[in-house]
This record gives structure tokens, C-alpha cells and sequence, in this order.
């Protein structure tokens, strides 16, 4: 048997379950995500669209968080990146912002909460 | 022969299982086990199989080790524990022990050492309420009062400070989530004792079925 170091191995199980083909996506960016709900026994897609305002890097146990406001209230969910139950996520506009977390948003509301596309190079 | 198997705790991570839930699982490197010797009724007054687990290089073992391995033409292992056996099927000396034998969703009991934790308070290992840490308190983390004035003397089983951890510890009814028979991995659900790289006896569940699933 071939002599692996023990954490790799772990990393390897951690590997097997993630997924290929997610788009590439950062804070700023306003994105459409595809979730998967189970209502009744039937299965249909709920798509949810804002802004990421946060990744929570870490393997399989990634995760970024969207957030839109509304009908005046701001919303937030949480998908974990591998997750199976997310159908597909699209990035329909990327956003140019200065930091990794963008928790400011949420004191900001209207023309503030802009965010700035990004320009094409 | 009831299922039990050697393993090595690897770490901890999550996997999504079939219907999307990310389910916390300890990767367990099981086996693969050769069976060293054989313990019989007539011969030892009671049955059960020595396996070994973890081929080791025989420059770490003892002279009497080294000489009890050649004698039975197998090993050497780092490891050597014996599993009772219960009814008829028998193994013979030189049969390997896979992860093959469990299947995902049995209920397995793991047993390994706990981590020590040295002596400690009985805050930590009782779950004693400690009391304030300021406000003019000067009683903190104490044990309080070991019994009545009456008793006039400590009853026994009263508990104390001491040392903590680094014990035989089993889990029980724990979910197999995975199984890897060509990487021998062994994937459970939750945690089980131990650090990283300690051993582990994996066996099937004493609980009967119909307990709580959750227990």
C-alpha cells in the first residue's frame, strides 16, 4: 500500500465531493443561484439573485453569502459552494469593490449601496 | 464472525450526502487486518482472532516480537489486538480484514483513547458551575462543598479534580456514511476519541435496532 501523510487522505474524501464547473465569482459580483427546493416531494428550482457579499473559503465547506434587498427588507442566504442542491450559479454582472467582505452594504441602502462594475480590460 | 476491524483516525471533514445535507464525518483508515493468530476453546479456553494491523519495519520491534511474527510466518505489525468471536464462521491464520465487510448506513461502535486532557478542575471534567469572576467574588472556579457538616466525612464516589482524558472511551451507533475498500477508508458519521493517527477498533453495533437512531 502506498505510504500517503494522513491529512492528505482527508483531502482527498474532501476533494471527491466537490464540484467541477462552478463559474468563477468574487464579492461585488451580482449573481442568479439556482437552489434546488424539495416542496411536497417534488423538486423544483428557486432562483435568488443580489450581490455576494462574502466567501467563506475552506474546501468542500466553502461558502458565500448573497444579499438583496427586498420589498425594503434586506435579505441574506447562505449557500455553501458544493452544495448539490445548487443547480447552477450565474454571474450576470461583476461588481469592482476594494475589499473581500462587504458587510458595509448592509448599513447602506439606495444609491450607496451601488456597487461599480468592473471594466472590461 | 461479528464484524471488527483496526483502523486509524485520519481527521475530520463534511460531506454532502444524497439528499444535499452536509453531514460532518471522521475519516477512519481501516484496515487491511491479517489474522496472526487463533485462540480456540481447547487450546486457550475461549475463541477469538489476533490480528495485526499496520505493517512496521521489523527494526522497531523487540527480539521476543520479532521472533513471535517469524514463528507464525506473518507480519510484523505495529499493532496486535484480539477480537472475540461469536458463532460458527473461523478464520485462519493469514485471512485479511477489509473495510469490504461494512456497508454505508450500519451502525458501527468505535473505540479509541481519549485525548488527555492532564489533571484537571472539576469545571472541566464534571461540569461544575463555576462562580463569578469578579464583582468582589473571590470564589472562581472551586469545587464548592464536598458534603454536608453532619456527614462530618467525604462520602465515597465525591467528585473531585483529577486527571482527565486518556482513557478507553467507545462511541456507539455511529453511522458508516462511506466506504473505500482501495483507498481502505472508512467514513463515519460524527466524531470518535482520539488525536490524528491513534488507533481505533471499529465494530459492529452492540445497540439493537429500534433504539434511538440518534444515541
Amino acid at each position: 500500500m502506498e505510504r500517503v501523510i494522513a491529512m492528505d487522505l482527508v483531502s482527498l474524501v474532501e476533494r471527491e465531493g466537490m464540484r467541477e464547473g462552478i463559474p468563477e465569482f468574487r464579492p461585488g459580483d451580482y449573481v442568479r443561484v439556482h437552489y434546488k427546493v424539495i416542496e411536497g416531494g417534488r423538486e423544483r428550482i428557486q432562483p435568488f439573485e443580489g450581490t455576494v457579499i462574502a466567501r467563506q473559503r475552506g474546501g468542500i465547506r466553502e461558502t458565500f453569502t448573497v444579499r438583496r434587498v427586498s420589498y425594503g427588507v434586506g435579505v441574506e442566504r447562505t449557500f455553501p459552494v458544493h452544495s448539490p442542491r445548487i443547480d447552477r450559479i450565474e454571474v450576470l454582472r461583476r461588481g469592482r469593490v476594494r475589499r473581500a467582505k462587504l458587510f458595509y452594504l448592509r448599513g447602506l441602502s439606495g444609491k450607496e449601496s451601488r456597487i461599480e462594475e468592473k471594466r472590461q480590460k | 464472525m461479528s464484524k471488527a476491524i483496526l483502523g486509524k483516525k485520519l481527521g475530520m471533514t463534511q460531506v454532502f450526502d444524497e439528499a444535499g445535507v452536509l453531514v460532518p464525518v471522521t475519516v477512519i483508515q481501516a484496515g487491511p487486518c491479517t489474522v496472526v493468530d487463533v485462540r480456540t476453546q481447547e487450546k486457550h479456553g475461549y475463541d477469538a482472532v489476533q490480528v495485526g494491523f499496520e505493517p512496521v519495519s521489523e527494526a522497531k520491534l523487540s527480539l521476543p516480537v520479532r521472533g513471535y511474527y517469524k514463528k507464525r510466518g506473518v507480519g510484523p505489525f505495529r499493532y496486535l489486538r484480539e477480537f472475540r468471536l461469536k458463532g460458527e464462521a473461523k478464520l485462519d491464520r493469514g485471512a485479511v480484514l477489509t473495510v469490504d465487510m461494512f456497508r454505508p448506513g450500519e451502525r458501527v461502535d468505535v473505540t479509541g483513547t481519549s485525548i488527555g486532557k492532564g489533571f484537571a478542575g472539576g469545571v472541566k471534567r464534571w461540569n461544575f458551575r463555576r462562580g463569578p469572576m469578579a464583582h468582589g467574588s473571590k470564589y472562581h472556579r472551586g469545587p464548592g462543598s464536598l458534603q454536608s457538616r453532619d456527614a462530618a466525612r467525604v462520602f465515597p464516589g465525591r467528585k473531585m479534580p483529577g486527571h482527565l482524558g486518556n482513557e478507553r472511551v467507545t462511541i456507539r451507533n455511529l453511522r458508516v456514511v462511506k466506504v473505500d475498500p482501495e483507498k481502505h477508508l472508512l467514513l463515519v458519521e460524527g466524531s470518535v476519541p482520539g488525536t490524528r493517527g491513534s488507533l481505533l477498533t471499529i465494530k459492529e453495533t452492540t445497540v439493537r435496532k429500534g433504539g434511538n437512531p440518534r444515541a
